[in-house]
This record gives structure tokens, sequence and C-alpha cells, in this order.
């Protein structure tokens, strides 16, 4: 046991690397929520009256709503009245290409190891930079365009796509979804928007890095992506923000939408700041994530790969309307020190012969809880679903814990699902085998892990799995003795 | 190259090794034999640096270091190899990416850079055809599905692919079946030199048909209660254990 004893201390001694802050002039609204809050974001953003009642709808449901409190994680009550809901540089000048870029902000990004130069840019991949409430730039748009491919900030696309955004915001996850869908829904301030027409396939990667910068501000982005029949397209999101020690909110929603044939794969690399080793400080991340497979033969993949937050709190899911469309997910969260995750996938089979699967690695060390929670429906009308479940639970030491929430709703008696879950432990007689071929601790956590996570990490496109797998080196650093 | 002096190692509280004493030299084969519960195991896990086992009091020098300072990875880096009685399975990782980042361990630790990836295979491809296993085992994860004589088979593989001086045995041959036997018996004398010495430990007189040791041990009540050559191990494969135990009944 003295083993595991010092796993446990060594785990805390990982550090976070991007806790930096950028100094930048940034103006904020005045702190707290009310109809003036909604009305300040909106006017800020230029939006035309259509927007605005919609947020104010959703605000006003909002105030209706109670927190949710059936999840299992713990954290005191906030106070939505304590929050600045908007928060964005002073601009002094229009953003028309890459020079324009504040050079604080470009730092930021270079820093962060993204940097905003298309040159320098992995190839074949298109950025949208958001800082904390707005979109500072986005990489590549005029290729893009050419093909028809809209990639840009949502508040661009409320402007200058309005027909798009009405039809699309909101479907998927109606404002009055849930708690956090709706406070997004009144106050969101940036993300981003992804149209592909029929049947062009996105000739690169498209990512948006989120980045929260300013105190005592919370982060609400809306990510809407729409594929046209017959197009394909792969989105990646990643996250970061500064060390501090007060906890800061993130509640986005992401929409997505497939018409016939189309597809949508969706990727998360979520390193929002953790918290400290006593679990001091830290972000919320309480996520709202839908899919909809609206077409026939479409279908959506999630993948996520969950590092940080204090909190994760998410559950991105897929409405397999579409008859033959398919769904995925595929997850590995890892948690350490206090943080807390409880994050899974709901698969709601509506059409027929629709498929879904679900692959759940879950990675739990130090003082974490980390919770699987899945729900797959199948409804009346899905004759032949078929849905494949898959949780791991992997436990580092014996101070954390793992929970698997399966919830199965069959209404279709031709439908079958199958569930699978497994929980192991890197024991000492592991890490002893590892140290007796040479290995450090370290080395063979970080083996081991990889291997353990390897069906996951294949789904990301090439680039990112080789981030991912020395993201998760990074945050279980120093996990064993 | 390994000299064991009056070492007492306990486990929970519980003495196991009492003033163990051995000297193996550069080539040397050596083999342990014993009845059930009187260390033997104990003395290979303690050799390799399992941290459950605990050091009283006495001494290991190895190749003229202090080997009990040294952390198991390290032990492993400086040339001991332990063939385990239970290799464990590591899910997802394949044997060739296990090895490679073993080897690559090694390397480092002796100043060398990392093995490029076609002299990697070629070692591989010598080293299988060593214990008789296909290309395919390798791409499997580590013993994840693999019988009990391809677990052993690999160990026995590791051990090629590491070139250790010192390799360490435990009951490597028990559950194996005769072809399995001899396979293992034929990958320790092909990597039998002038360099590298055994310890092996075993029940059974059947392994020692195939790899002759240059000395038989006999081990009782935490201690080396008997020395010999092969005829030792014949003997005692003849009349059992119960000849030990007698003339050593002080000891437990």
């Amino acid at each position: 046991m003295a083993e595991n004893d010092k796993i446990i201390d060594e785990v805390v001694a990982n550090d976070y690397k991007y806790g930096f802050t950028t100094n930048i002039e940034q103006e904020f609204a005045a702190v707290g929520l009310s109809e003036d809050t909604v009305r300040f974001i909106s006017a800020k953003k230029n939006e035309p009256e259509w927007m605005l009642e919609w947020r104010l709808k959703a605000y006003k449901a909002w105030l209706k709503m109670e927190q949710p409190k059936w999840q299992n994680v713990h954290f005191p009550n906030i106070d939505f009245q304590s929050i600045i809901y908007y928060a964005a540089q002073k601009k002094k000048k229009v953003i028309n290409s890459l020079d324009d870029v504040d050079p604080e902000i470009r730092a930021t990004y270079d820093k962060l190891g993204i940097p905003i130069q298309e040159q320098k840019l992995l190839a074949g991949v298109a950025v949208d930079y958001v800082m904390d409430s707005e979109s500072v730039i986005t990489t590549f748009r005029e290729s893009l365009k050419e093909k028809g491919i809209i990639f840009c900030s949502i508040s661009e696309a409320i402007r200058e796509q309005p027909e798009l955004v009405k039809q699309y915001l909101g479907s998927v996850v109606p404002q009055r979804d849930n708690y956090y869908a709706a406070l997004n829904s009144a106050v969101f301030s940036d993300g981003s928007f992804v149209f592909i027409p029929k049947g062009v396939r996105c000739p690169m990667e498209l990512s948006t890095y989120f980045r929260i910068n300013a105190e005592n501000t919370g982060q609400f982005e809306r990510t809407l992506i729409i594929a046209e029949e017959g197009s394909y397209v792969s989105y990646l999101e990643g996250c970061t923000a500064p060390m501090r020690d007060e906890n800061q909110l993130h509640a986005a929603v992401v929409e997505l939408v497939t018409l016939d044939n189309a597809e949508i794969k969706y990727s998360t690399v979520q390193n929002w700041y953790p918290g400290d080793k006593e679990g001091k400080g830290g972000i919320y991340n309480f996520v709202t994530k839908r899919g909809m497979c609206k077409g026939k033969n479409s279908k959506i993949s999630w993948t996520q790969v969950e590092t940080g937050s204090a909190i994760t709190w998410k559950y991105p899911s897929c409405i397999l309307k579409g008859d033959n469309s398919i769904g995925e997910f595929y997850s590995v969260a890892v948690t350490n020190n206090y943080q807390q995750a409880d994050t899974g996938t709901k698969m709601i089979h509506i059409g027929k012969n629709t498929k879904s699967r679900i692959v759940s690695k879950g990675i739990s060390a130090g003082k974490s809880q980390n919770s699987y929670r899945g729900q797959v429906q199948v409804h009346k009308t899905a004759d032949n679903a078929y849905n494949s479940s898959q949780c791991d639970s992997l436990l580092i030491g014996d101070k954390c814990g793992a929970h698997t929430f399966p919830y199965l709703e069959i209404k279709n008696m031709t439908g079958k699902v199958e569930h699978e879950a497994t929980t192991s432990k890197i024991g000492e007689d592991l890490l002893f085998y590892c140290n007796q071929r040479g290995l450090t601790n370290e080395e063979a956590v970080s083996m081991i892990i990889n291997g353990y996570c390897k069906e996951v990490f294949k789904q990301l496109p090439m680039e990112f799995m080789v981030e991912a797998q020395k993201l998760l080196s990074i945050s279980l650093e120093g996990s064993v003795g | 190259m390994l000299s064991i002096k009056n070492l007492n190692v306990g486990i929970a509280e519980k003495q196991i090794l009492r003033d163990f004493n051995l000297e193996i030299k550069p080539g040397e084969i050596h083999a342990i034999m014993g009845p059930n519960g009187t260390g033997k195991s104990t003395l290979a896990s303690t050799l390799a640096g399992k941290e459950d086992y605990e050091v009283l009091s006495g001494e290991v020098s190895f190749n003229g270091k202090n080997l009990l300072e040294m952390s198991a990875d390290e032990r492993a880096r400086e040339g001991v190899f332990l063939a385990f009685q239970y290799p464990v399975e590591i899910p997802g990782v394949s044997t060739t990416n296990f090895m490679k980042a073993a080897v690559n361990a090694k390397r480092k630790h002796n100043g060398l850079e990392p093995m490029d990836a076609k002299d990697f295979l070629k070692l591989m491809k010598e080293k299988l055809a060593l214990v008789e296993m296909n290309k395919e085992f390798t791409s499997r994860s580590i013993n994840e599905g693999f019988s009990g004589g391809e677990k052993k088979r690999n160990e026995i593989f590791q051990m090629a692919m590491l070139e250790p001086t010192l390799c360490l045995l435990d009951e490597t041959d028990s559950g194996l079946d005769i072809d399995a036997l001899r396979i293992v018996a034929n990958g320790v004398n092909q990597l039998k030199n002038k360099d590298r010495s055994f310890l092996i430990i075993t029940h059974y007189q059947r392994l020692l048909n195939y790899i002759v040791p240059d000395y038989v041990h006999v081990m009782y009540g935490g201690k080396i209660v008997k020395s010999g050559g092969k005829e030792l191990a014949l003997k005692l494969e003849e009349q059992g254990y119960d000849w030990i135990k007698e003339e050593n009944s002080e000891l437990v």
C-alpha cells in the first residue's frame, strides 16, 4: 500500500501549463444578470431585433427554471449575479487580416501552441479563435468560401446568414431544454458557425479554439454546424483557461444537424483549468451538446478527450431521426486530484435501422470522482435499432471513484441493445511488471493509459491524436510514485 | 557478479529470508529448489526490487554496485531481468510497443540513442526465432488471451530482447507442457554465455534435464540448507524433500 500512497501524493504534483493571463484592454458587461444584460450583449453584437427577442424569451424561461440536482457532482451554489456575462477586447479597429490581430492576443495563441498565422498552422486546419466573449479571427475563410462553405463566428452568422440561423438555432437544443441551455440562449456571446452545402466534402479540418481570459467571467459560447445533403465535415474544438482561485462557469451549447447522407465528425480536446491540487478554482464545464441526424443515412460522431475542468458535466448526444442514421460517441474522461466528471451520452433512436455505438473510457486518479451516465432510447418507430455500449473505468490509486449509470428505454421489440462494462486498476503488480522491464512509473502509466484509450484516440484526426496522448500524459503526470 | 550476504527479508511483518547467502559468478547457472513457502519467490522478487518486500538487513552487490539502493526500474536497466511466474496482461499495449519502450529505456540508461525502427524489427525477428514465436504475437496486447505456455515464452522472448546480465527465472517451468518446456529451455540455452548468469527457481527436476545447472541449492526455512551439483536435483526428484526437512527441523 505504501506504493499506492506515494502514487496519490505525486498525482498532485502536476502543473497546468496554460494558466497564464493575457493583458489586453477589455470591456465588460456590468456584473450580474438581468434583462438589461441580455440587451447589452445583443446591442454589443449589433444583432437584429429577432435575435434579441429570441434571447429575451430564453431569459424569461430561465428565470422560471431550477438548477438541476440529479448529477453526481458536488459544488457550492453558483451565484449568477456575481458573474460577468460579457468580456471582449476593446476594439480599436476592424480586423480584416491576420496582421490586424492585437499582438498580445497573437502572443497568447503562440504560447498555447496554436499560432495565428496561416502558414504556420497545421496543414489543412482552419481555426476560429474565441477569447472570452468574442471570436478574434477565423482563418482560411476565403478558400472555404470558394466551395460554398461558411465558417465564421456565430455573431457574424446572425448578421449575415439570418435565414440559416433562424431555421436551425435552437432546433436541436431548444431554449428551454435545460437550465444551462436556457442561460446560454439568453447570454451566449460567441462561438462558431459552420455551413457545408449540399454534396461538399470539407477539404480541411475546421477547428475552434476557446480561451477564457478575463476574471470573474463566464464563457457562454454557441456553436451551430449544419451539414446539407451528402456533405461531410470534421470539426475540432480545444479549450484552455488561466489558473485562478475562483471557479469560472463555462456553459456552452453545441448543435449539429445532418441532412440526408451527410456526416459530421465532432472532436473535443477539453483542457480547461482543473483547479489546483487542493481542488481550489477551476472551470465548471456545464455543456449541452446535441446532434440531430435529421436526414436518412446520415451520421454524427462525437469524440471527446476530457482532461480539464474542476467539474465536467456533459452528454454529447445524438437524435437518430432519419432512417439508417448512425450516432457514435467515443470518450476519454480523465479526472485527477479533486476533479469531478459526470459525462456520457444519449442516443435517441427514432428512425428505422438506426445504429449507435458508445465507447467510454473513464480514468480516475487522486481523489477524483468519475461517472459515466448514458441513456439509450429506442422509440416505437425505431424498427431494428441497434446500440452497443462499452464503458470501461480505470482507477489509479485507492482514493478515487468510478461510477456507471446506464439507462435503457426500449419501446420497440425489434431493437437490439448491448452493454458491456469493465473496471480495472493500475495496480502494483502491473507497475512492477513494467518497472522490471526498465520503465519508470511515469513511462509505465503513460503507456498503459494510451493503450487503454487507443480505441478512442484512433477516432481523432492524426495531429490531434498525438496532442491528446501528450495531454493525457501531462494530466496524469506524477500520478504514480 | 552477484553477491548476497546475510540477507534478511520480510513481508507484512513476517520474516521470510533468514541470513541468506549466495555468490554467483559470470556465466554460471544456479538452480534453487525447495518445498513451497520457503522463500524462493521472495528471493526473486527482492532481487528485482518489488517494494512489498522489506529488506531487514544484509547486502546485495551486483556488478560491484549496491543493488538494494536501486529502484526496480533502475535494476532492470542495469541488467537484472525477472521472468515472472505470473506475467500480467496489459490491454491495448502490444508486445512490440512494450519492448520498444523497454529496449530504448535501457539504451538511454547506457547513453545510447533510441534504436531505429528497422534495426528494432530485425532484432525482434531474430529473438522471436529463439522461442519459436511468430511475428503475429508481437502485435497482440501483451499476454492478453495468451495461453500459459505463450506467456512464458513471451517472458523468455523479452529476456532475449533486453540482453540482461542476471536472469532470474521464477518457476518459469510451472504449468508448461513438454513442448513448451523444451522451447523455453532451448531459448535459455541459446542465451547462455560467459557474461550472463542465471538463477533458476523451480519445483521440479525436469527443467534441469534441459538446462544443465552448475549448482543446485536447496532452500528451506528462508535459507540455503544444501548445495551441490546436478546430482542433488536428481536425488530430490527421487526422495522428495522430507529428508531435507528432517535434517533442518530446527529452522521451522
